[in-house]
């Protein structure tokens, strides 16, 4: 694994063209931490500004460098295999096997979709053992439920051995149990140095999994750092409404979020 | 180790069809006429062999080659099954640069190995696929829905012109345009098949090169994005591949239906979704598919011929059928 890479958005001006808002960043920098997470309510920018990082979009103003260049000036390849970019969905045209979606993960390394380099076999064996779905390596995207499809696109993007691994809500859609197996292996890949920024809309796991969280709003960034300062009652409040309850975990401390009911 | 480039199954029926088919025609050959004509001794059944039936068979394998190809990127690139070598306007083109010619007329006009009808088509086709690439990239990235847009649009636009332009030529004109508009290898000689490979095989030799930018593709746009694909370079080179694939086989034969959609799907069922092996195997089905129906036009009615694009679809759209039932 390379140094950590250095991610930084500068004077970002973005906006979509028939947005109601737009995403103002002066300064943010990703990829110093392990595990870093980005919340914030429906429509605050989360996505957009992921996908302002990864070089998928091109801001109005202000510019994204990975270690000093600006991404839209690196060739997709490059850049892919640095940084790597999961999507919230991935709408498969085929029937792919899990293994050929998880070698196409090697593609910045020249990789096949019926690998044959020992470099491309290793990385897809890793990934697949990291998701742990090494047994269905065989099956078809339409033989997996919505939780194993979800592991197979994560093993895609780990196959890829990327610096830094930017997933758009990878736990989108899934149970508590998937939820959690995910943000796990996440957790796990950035114990062992890789370094991630995912969105996330389960304050809960944010808070349980990620070493530091940047919170939106609107288009900007209203706080940034540790779960433990971020997921507060005066925070919350600010970005989601009133309707919610932060309180703490009685044996961990951790902070819980509980949507409030009001009749 | 390199991909396999063939399934046996497509290079048994592309090369049984180089072999077999030059024999099938209205008029029977005899070997031993062929193989002395072949050795100096000139002879009715070697011209027939040679200078109509076997320039004929290539230039079926090659166009049918080229359209199931063109089919096949473009299914991937557009992300739409249904997609075709002239979803993106080419064939609206060269119908209208084809008709144009015979309208005009222009039969006076020859450029390099083209007749008036071929120079007229293939300009069409090159104009066509000109505006749907520079809207394409005026509206930024080159971007799918675009692509189809624009390609669907200049489509009916040159057909509207056809219509109102109809109104005003000869019963024999434009007879002649729908019986080039059903598509044919029925004038086929080896010019044909030497102005065809000069469009088709670059177009070919772009889009193998492109395979393994067009996998990623399948699993999306933006994971292929995020996997390391230059969408909008891929996206520009399949567009001029496929187009000059498409806008060759129009040039000399007309824009002959359902072979690049048929072979491509038939191939995917047989050989998966790798582009590595549904490019090369789509030549060898195309080309096979394609010289059958051709054969099979002038050997069922036979002195009279059936017009080759007629009979694709007539075989080809069951056939599709029949595929989509039984993967059900």
């Amino acid at each position: 694994m390379n140094p950590a890479p250095q991610l930084d958005l500068d004077s970002i001006r973005f906006q979509y063209p028939e947005g109601a808002w737009n995403l103002h960043v002066p300064h943010l920098s990703l990829g110093g931490d392990r595990l870093c997470g980005i919340v914030g309510p429906n429509g605050s920018g989360k996505s957009s500004l992921l996908r302002l990082a990864a070089g998928l979009a091109a801001p109005d103003q202000g510019q994204v460098r990975l270690n000093g260049r600006s991404v839209l000036r690196l060739s997709r390849k490059p850049l892919a295999r640095q940084v790597g970019y999961l999507p919230q969905e991935c709408p498969a045209l085929f029937d792919y096997t899990v293994a050929q979606v998880v070698a196409m993960g090697r593609h910045a390394h020249g990789g096949l979709l019926e690998p044959k380099a020992p470099d491309d076999i290793g990385a897809v064996a890793r990934a697949l053992d990291a998701v742990r779905m090494e047994p269905l390596r065989h099956r078809r995207l339409s033989q997996l439920s919505g939780g194993e499809r979800r592991r197979a696109w994560l093993a895609s993007a780990l196959a890829q051995e990327p610096d830094l691994l930017l997933l758009d809500e990878p736990t989108q859609a899934l149970d508590l149990h998937h939820a959690a197996s995910v943000m796990a292996v996440l957790s796990r890949k950035a114990a062992e140095g890789l370094r991630v920024v995912t969105v996330l809309h389960d304050l809960n796991l944010a808070g349980l999994y990620c070493t530091r969280l940047v919170l939106l709003k609107d288009g900007r960034v209203v706080a940034d750092g540790r779960p433990d300062e971020i997921l507060t009652q005066e925070r919350l409040v600010e970005a989601y409404g009133p309707n919610l309850d932060v309180v703490h975990h009685p044996k961990t401390l951790q902070p819980i979020v509980l949507p409030r009911h009001e009749n | 180790m390199r991909t396999k480039p063939g399934h046996p199954i497509f290079w048994l029926g592309f090369l049984g069809a180089l072999i077999l088919l030059p024999w099938i025609g209205a008029e029977p050959i005899g070997i031993r006429s062929v193989v002395s004509h072949l050795l100096g001794s000139s002879s009715p059944d070697g011209l027939i062999f040679f200078q109509l039936r076997l320039p004929r068979v290539i230039m079926a394998l090659l166009a049918g080659g080229a359209l199931a190809m063109a089919g096949a990127a473009l299914q991937v690139l557009l992300r739409n099954p249904l997609a075709e070598p002239w979803t993106l306007g080419v064939a609206g083109g060269a119908s209208l640069g084809a008709f144009l010619a015979r309208a005009a007329p222009l039969a006076w006009m020859v450029l390099g190995p083209l007749n008036a009808s071929q120079a007229m088509a293939l300009a069409g086709a090159a104009i066509a696929m000109g505006v749907v690439l520079s809207i394409a990239r005026r509206t930024g990235g080159y971007g799918t829905q675009t692509l189809l847009l624009a390609g669907i649009t200049v489509g009916v636009v040159c057909g509207g012109i056809i219509m109102v332009v109809g109104g005003f030529v000869s019963p024999d004109q434009l007879a002649g345009f729908h019986r080039w508009l059903l598509g044919g290898l029925d004038a086929a000689d080896w010019r044909d098949v030497g102005t065809l490979a000069m469009l088709a095989v670059p177009g070919m030799a772009i889009l193998v090169a492109l395979a393994g930018e067009l996998n990623p593709l399948g699993l999306g746009e933006e994971m292929a994005a995020g996997l390391g694909v230059d969408l909008a370079r891929v996206r520009r080179w399949t567009v001029i591949a496929t187009g000059l694939a498409a806008a060759g086989v129009a040039a000399v034969a007309g824009p002959i239906g359902f072979v690049g959609l048929l072979a491509p799907h038939a191939v995917r069922r047989m050989v998966g979704p790798n582009m590595r092996r549904v490019l090369p195997n789509s030549f060898l089905a195309g080309g096979a598919l394609l010289a059958a129906c051709d054969a099979a036009g002038r050997w069922a009615a036979a002195p009279l011929e059936i017009p080759v694009g007629a009979l694709t679809a007539i075989l080809g759209g069951p056939l599709f059928l029949w595929l989509l039932v039984r993967n059900k």
